[in-house]
């Protein structure tokens, strides 16, 4: 039987667990092993500013001239 | 029985006037519907080509969105259809398995190839704006598609499905698996294959 790796385990549940979508009990499991495992808090610190940086590099702004154009695609009203 | 031409006078300003008002909504979400769009696609051209496509289809199809329903959410669908229609149905989808690292990965990468790391603050300075659009780009489109909605546009997984018109647990699976391959594309570009 293999046996049970908390850290691997931990990995698994990154993503549901910074999206809030664990169980309350598996989140509660989760913190617990947090609260004693600097390697895995590590990584979720990180994936958590991850996810900051990500947005922020992605974001771009439209050109103005867009906004005009989309706005000339309006029904007119006469 | 014939309406009089009052009612009828009243009844053609009162439809304009809810049409006005959708589309000055709508024009006010252009900013963040474009954020995503731009995510969607390659470049900045296709960004704007299809939001003109989503808007100009938007207008005309005002009569069928509900007022007081997600209106962002009913444009980025619009959106996110065209997109789909514009050829994209013809691309095979790669085989992703070989793409997908798991979750720890990136940040193991980055940690050996930064000596001097003693933290992840310094451990993510390695990424630059660059890296990050690159890698973004680079996950297969069904994967990018719920991560751009959901990490860039802020949509619930609920809002994807309806966007994106299948079931949520499509986008959960969609979604954690094209976070990993984003994080093993970004661990590629920023230190090198594997």
């Amino acid at each position: 039987m293999a046996t049970f790796d908390p850290c691997s385990w931990c990995e698994e549940v990154l993503q549901p667990y910074l999206d809030r979508h664990l169980s309350e009990r598996e989140q509660a499991e989760a913190q617990t092993h947090l609260d004693k495992c600097g390697y895995c808090a590590k990584r979720y610190r990180f994936e958590e500013n991850l996810r900051q940086v990500v947005r922020q590099a992605a974001v771009e702004e439209m050109a103005p001239d867009l906004k005009q154009k989309l706005a000339s695609l309006r029904t007119p009203l006469f | 029985m014939a309406e009089s031409p009052d009612t009828e006078g009243r009844q053609l300003a009162v439809e304009a006037r809810d049409r006005v008002r959708f589309e000055e909504e709508a024009l006010e979400l252009a900013d963040q519907v474009y954020r995503v769009a731009r995510r969607l696609v390659r470049t900045k051209e296709e960004a704007e080509d299809l939001m003109q496509e989503t808007y100009a289809r938007a207008f005309r199809s005002w009569r069928s969105y509900t007022p007081g329903t997600n209106l962002r959410a009913w444009i980025l669908r619009i959106l996110t259809n065209l997109n789909i229609d514009r050829g994209r149905r013809a691309q095979r989808q790669p085989d992703t398995a070989h793409l997908e690292e798991s979750d720890y990965f990136l940040y193991n990468r980055l940690e050996d190839a930064t000596p001097e790391a003693v933290d992840e603050e310094r451990v993510i300075e390695r990424l630059s704006q660059d890296d990050i659009v690159g890698a973004l780009s680079a996950v297969p489109h069904d994967f990018r598609d719920a991560v751009v909605l959901v990490d860039i546009g802020d949509f619930s997984y609920q809002e994807t499905a309806q966007i994106l018109d299948v079931p949520v647990g499509t986008v959960m699976s969609r979604l954690h698996r094209g976070r990993r391959i984003l994080k093993r594309q970004l661990a590629e570009t920023a230190v090198g294959g594997t």
